[in-house]
């Protein structure tokens, strides 16, 4: 909310240091994000009364005119289609210096002495109009410095108010705040009421809360007829420009004259063109199936718990929040009826939103209205219209409700309370005082008080809430730091899982660099690569972010794609973050490495990265665990994936992630360079740890035992694997596949795996007998289970 | 056996001469096998001294052995000098040109936001902090209702909530940790809960996901002075710098009194920059005494027990920790970017 500074010290000695003054403001919590000033200065610049206009003699477009700056008179030309004699104008003489740069000098126009310059508001900075000179109010004086004749020495405040502060989003809101935080006293402007002089009412009736159940919503309706005002008038110059300072453009008397009791007071009016209304007016809910078109020419269905102001013929608009345009004030409205009405926020709030409707009245009525309020709001606006376009008032009429909006309780304050929450001592007589300058009614003792929150505060109505106006009164800078005092008890700190920071450390010190993705994707793009359902999001900020990602590879190769297009061929990169399954989301921890092996270096194998150089990545990963035998890779089909560079890692029985290379097919409609490599881990399932336990030492020589066997080419390593360690037995300390070798030495659709055995005791010396009798008996399953033969027979 | 004795100077010096020309190893072990070996020629003399008398034996060998000392001395000796070239040569040979960079893999880094998570959970587990995690797909009742937000609640519109079709959505902040804690745990209460949070809102100062830390603290006499000491104590550690820090007064819907955390700029010192957009200040986070309603909400007495709370948005600490200028960088995964924080 924007508010002038001027208008602020109608109310309230606001002193002259305005930093101090948005200090004091921000530091009670009504943050002031802007301090502006309202106008440009304008030295020279000067209110200027045309006295003459007459032709140019050799320019069409040009008028030379005389111009009155009150104690003398110049020669001017112009060029503006609105010039005529008797208009004010401003007028930049010899020497003034314009905000667009421009500095004024004696100039010949076709010939013609031209001694200054007549101006458009937008020559001079103050507002974008341009349509021809700045046609000033007629009572200004010639003569006078424009700045001070506009009032333009003004500064402008932005305030941020926080939601609960429906209070503050007024200059009488605001003011009571800057009085309160200064301790001044308050100048409210008195408001006399407006005697009426015609009798006339308008029938309004309040259909709500027939039962006790029923919610009320509108608990008065203040009203007022006025007839006969001027039509099409314009409202006072001075109050256009508070209107414009405060953001809001000035349209006619009547409007105008209603947002300026609503940025006043803070009371939100309305004001309809009595001819347009229809038999009387009736505050109601809203039934199922009625519809209303607004403004912008929308139809909304309405719903039971929408209140609305309607005539005898149709709805006049969405209670609260806005005014139809068929009854409001049009060009040559002559007869006025001026609403005021209090609303329960409980009834407004959320209602505008819910239709894409937020508006000055909804933002207010949805914080809370005083509601004692809206009598003033008439008589003020009645006040000003009458001065501003004439009429004659009725009577001001206060309908209500069949209920009474519940007036604020007293809340119990204990000053023991007070220091319980803050950690910070304040006399009772001080906490009372800070108090009593909101407004507050206090009674009781200095040990506990009963507090009456004023009409307005609809924010305070718990113990805490005067402990936090206590609080931001005396200033949270005056509130110490203080050490807490207790018993801190140890966080856990497990050995059962791998954490997730070494985890990351461990593919960082493998050369891969951590990434973040968004965690939402674009839904076909993710289908196309793993297609389980996703879940997607009602309201998609863009078909790019549209459904949560079933994986994290979708996110790893888009960022591999954008590095590849900004020269970057080598990529590894390893995000650790959730996936969301329509049941759940699951951590993982997953990686992308494209590219060269090693980065590009001096005397190494210029070589692509394969699936083993990426797997042995993924073994480290699980060695962490201290359980990696656990886990075994298994070649299954994975869409996104390689079908023959593809595995899935079971930890026992259980699936708890994927390797494989990138289908080919995808890397070319990705516009992908051949090869990359992806792999995703459960964190939870996958790094579980086994916490170790010591094994006794062998103090007793290994021996050493190769054999090469001969095994259809489709048999994985795996299978031969866990022959051997199934008939070595516990002898068999490490098994280690030394070479894999398919080619002409061997019968095709054969492969021979070449298997190092390390045999140790831990009791005794193995025998050579021993070992080779242990060998042979391998051997012999290897070739009973598996037709394997061994390479050297 | 007089030849034997008059020769014996001739032969020490024709051997020394050899030993002296001698420029390999292997030479001088044959030298030496001529000499002192089995069948060397010293050898052979010493072997003919068995057919002298007592007297001729005793004067010859003692010649004799003395010439075996002085060529074994004369052989040691260049064997000594030879070997010391040996090596000088093979270490000259293998010198290597040290300012040739190591082979290998090279190590790839942390994104910064994680490097800053990470001191922020180190920061807080020294000060006695657990870690605790919820789900990003959350309720309205974690998200909001439990946390005094009802439905309608103006503050809701500042969240600008993704929603799910079921009424699920994402959460908006970590604050639904407090509640999840809460409900399973009973005061003392010291945590924080990191992670990822949701708006829709996208701009050059927004992105739809971002990282927030949310603190709680809930036990027996916690007060706002509290609070006030530990978010100091934190900035402090965390910036390594001796930061100054203000407390304005603001409005949260789950803590009350609630206030905006302020540190004097990281980047100035507080004289007034780009960072701090000449204010001297920096917002860094939202904090407050935790708000009855929320304790009532999960069943903990708000008159036995108090607590604090606060929330930061770890994107912007690493902002001014790492003077980042522009938040979508951290999302965009672009590797000239992330390899800035090896």
């Amino acid at each position: 909310m924007k508010i002038s500074l001027n208008w602020l010290r109608d109310w309230v000695d606001t002193g002259t240091d305005v930093p101090a003054l948005a200090h004091a403001l921000t530091m009670a919590g009504l943050e002031i994000e802007g301090i502006t000033k309202a106008g440009p200065q304008l030295p020279g610049v000067v209110v200027g009364e045309v006295k003459s206009v007459t032709k140019h003699p050799d320019a069409e477009k040009l008028n030379v005119c005389v111009v009155s700056a009150g104690k003398e008179e110049f020669q001017i030309v112009c060029g503006a289609p609105n010039v005529r004699a008797g208009m004010k104008a401003p007028l930049a003489m010899i020497g003034a210096k314009l905000p667009n740069g421009t500095e004024i000098k004696r100039a010949k126009l076709r010939g013609v002495e031209s001694a200054g310059m007549l101006c458009s508001a937008r020559e001079l900075g103050i507002n974008e109009e341009a349509s021809g000179l700045y046609d000033l109010p007629a009572q200004l004086p010639a003569g006078q410095d424009l700045v001070t004749a506009l009032g333009l020495d003004d500064t402008i405040f932005e305030v941020n108010l926080t939601p609960n502060r429906g209070d503050a989003m007024s200059v009488q809101g605001i003011a009571r705040e800057a009085a309160a935080a200064r301790g001044k006293p308050l100048h409210a402007p008195v408001i006399e009421p407006v005697a009426a002089t015609i009798t006339e009412t308008f029938p309004v009736r309040i259909d709500t809360g027939a039962t006790a159940q029923a919610p009320v919503g509108c608990y008065k309706f203040v009203s007022r007829v006025v007839r006969g005002i001027r039509a099409n008038t314009a409202s006072p110059f001075w109050m256009q420009e508070r209107l414009r300072r405060a953001g809001l453009r000035p349209i006619s008397a009547v409007v105008d004259i209603t947002n300026y009791v609503m940025l006043e007071l803070g009371a939100p009016m309305h004001a309809y063109d009595l001819g347009k209304l229809s038999g009387g007016i009736v505050v109601r809910f809203a039934t199922a199936k009625e519809t209303l078109k607004l403004l912008d020419g929308r139809e909304i269905a309405l719903t039971p718990d929408v209140l609305v102001i309607a005539d005898d013929r149709s709805i006049l608009g969405l209670a609260g929040v806005m005014g139809g345009e068929d009854s409001g004030i049009a060009d040559g409205t002559v007869d006025v009826l001026f609403e005021c009405a209090f609303f329960d926020p409980n009834d407004i709030a959320g209602r505008g939103r819910r239709y894409g409707l937020i508006t000055d009245a909804s933002q207010r009525f949805e914080r809370g209205v005083d509601p004692e309020l809206q009598e003033r709001a008439v008589e003020r606006a009645t006040q000003l219209l009458l001065e501003a376009a004439g009429g004659k008032a009725g009577p001001l009429v206060v309908t209500r409700a069949q209920r009474n909006y519940p007036a604020p309780s007293p809340i119990r304050l204990r000053h023991a309370r007070v220091e319980h929450v803050l950690g910070a001592r304040i006399d009772a007589s001080i906490v009372k005082s800070l108090l009593e300058r909101l407004g507050m009614i206090v009674s009781g003792s200095g040990a506990e008080w009963q507090v009456t929150p004023p009409t307005w505060r609809f924010d305070v109505r718990i113990e805490e809430d005067l402990i936090e106006e206590v609080a931001r009164l005396h200033g949270f800078e005056n509130i110490p730091e203080a050490a807490e005092i207790g018993t801190h008890t140890p966080a856990p700190w497990t050995e059962a899982h791998v954490r997730n920071e070494r985890a990351s450390d461990l593919l960082v010190d493998r050369g891969y660099q951590e990434a973040i993705n968004y965690a939402f994707t674009d839904q076909a793009y993710q289908a196309s690569l793993c297609p389980e359902p996703a879940v997607a999001l009602s309201n998609a900020i863009s078909a790019e972010l549209a459904v949560m990602r079933v994986s994290l590879w979708p996110g790893l190769l888009q960022a591999v794609g954008s590095n590849q297009r900004r020269q970057q061929p080598r990529v590894r990169l390893f995000e650790v973050g959730r996936r969301y399954a329509p049941d759940g989301e699951t951590e993982v921890i997953a990686g992308v490495a494209t590219g060269s092996v090693l980065p590009e270096q001096w005397d190494a194998e210029a070589r692509k990265v394969d699936f083993f150089d990426v797997k042995a990545d993924v073994e480290a990963l699980i060695a962490l665990t201290g359980a990696a035998e656990e886990f075994r890779f298994k070649a299954e089909v994975h869409p996104a994936l390689h079908p023959g560079q593809s595995a899935r890692i079971y930890r026992g029985d259980r699936a708890v992630g994927w390797l494989g290379g990138v289908h080919p097919e995808h890397l070319r409609r990705l516009d992908l360079t051949y090869p990359v490599f992806v792999f995703e881990l459960e964190t939870a399932a996958g790094l579980a740890a086994v916490i170790p336990e010591f094994e006794e030492i062998s103090r007793y020589p290994a021996i050493r035992r190769d054999i090469a066997s001969i095994v259809d080419e489709g048999l994985p390593v795996e299978a031969v694997r866990a022959v051997v360690q199934a008939s070595a037995g516990s002898l068999l300390k490490r098994l280690t596949v030394l070479s894999v070798y398919q080619g002409q030495q061997l019968q095709k659709g054969k492969k021979s795996i070449a298997l190092g055995l390390q045999l140790q005791d831990t009791s005794r010396t193995l025998t050579d007998n021993e070992a080779d009798a242990l060998v042979a008996q391998v051997v012999e399953q290897l070739g009973r289970q598996l037709n394997a033969t061994l390479r050297d027979q | 056996m007089t030849d034997t004795a008059l020769d014996l100077p001739a032969l020490i010096d024709a051997a020394r001469t050899e030993i002296a020309a001698c420029a390999s190893l292997e030479d001088l072990e044959q030298i030496r096998v001529r000499l002192l070996g089995k069948k060397g020629s010293v050898t052979e003399l010493l072997k003919s001294l068995g057919a002298m008398d007592a007297d001729a034996r005793r004067t010859a060998g003692a010649k004799i052995n003395e010439a075996k000392q002085t060529l074994t001395a004369g052989l040691e000796e260049r064997r000594a000098a030879l070997e010391a070239a040996k090596l000088a040569a093979q270490l000259a040979s293998d010198a290597v040109d040290v300012t040739l960079p190591g082979r290998g893999q090279t190590i790839g880094g942390l994104h910064p936001v994680t490097r800053v998570r990470r001191r922020i959970e180190q920061i807080f587990r020294n000060a006695g902090f657990t870690i605790a995690d919820g789900p990003e797909i959350e309720d309205d009742w974690h998200n909001f209702g439990a946390l005094n937000i009802p439905e309608n609640h103006p503050a809701r519109a500042m969240h600008d909530t993704f929603y799910f079709p079921d009424g699920r959505l994402l959460r908006t902040h970590t604050s639904p940790v407090q509640v999840r804690s809460m409900e399973t745990q009973k005061p003392p209460i010291r945590l924080i809960a990191p992670g990822r949070v949701y708006r829709n809102d996208s701009d050059m100062t927004h992105t739809p996901m971002f990282h927030q830390v949310e603190g709680l603290v809930v036990d027996e006499g916690i007060t706002f002075a509290n609070m006030k000491a530990v978010l100091h104590s934190f900035m402090r550690e965390l910036f390594e710098k001796d930061v100054k820090m203000r407390l304005r007064p603001s409005y949260f819907p789950f803590t009350e009194p609630s206030a905006e955390v302020d540190i004097s700029c990281v980047s100035c010192g507080g004289s007034g920059c780009r960072v701090c957009k000449q204010t001297g200040w920096v917002e860094v986070s939202g904090c407050g005494v935790v708000h009855p309603n929320v304790l009532k909400a999960v069943n903990i007495d708000p008159e036995r027990y108090t607590g604090y709370a606060f929330g930061m948005g770890i994107d912007r600490l690493t902002m001014l920790r790492y003077n980042v200028n522009d938040i979508r960088l951290y999302f965009e995964n672009d590797l000239r970017f992330l390899k800035q924080f090896a």
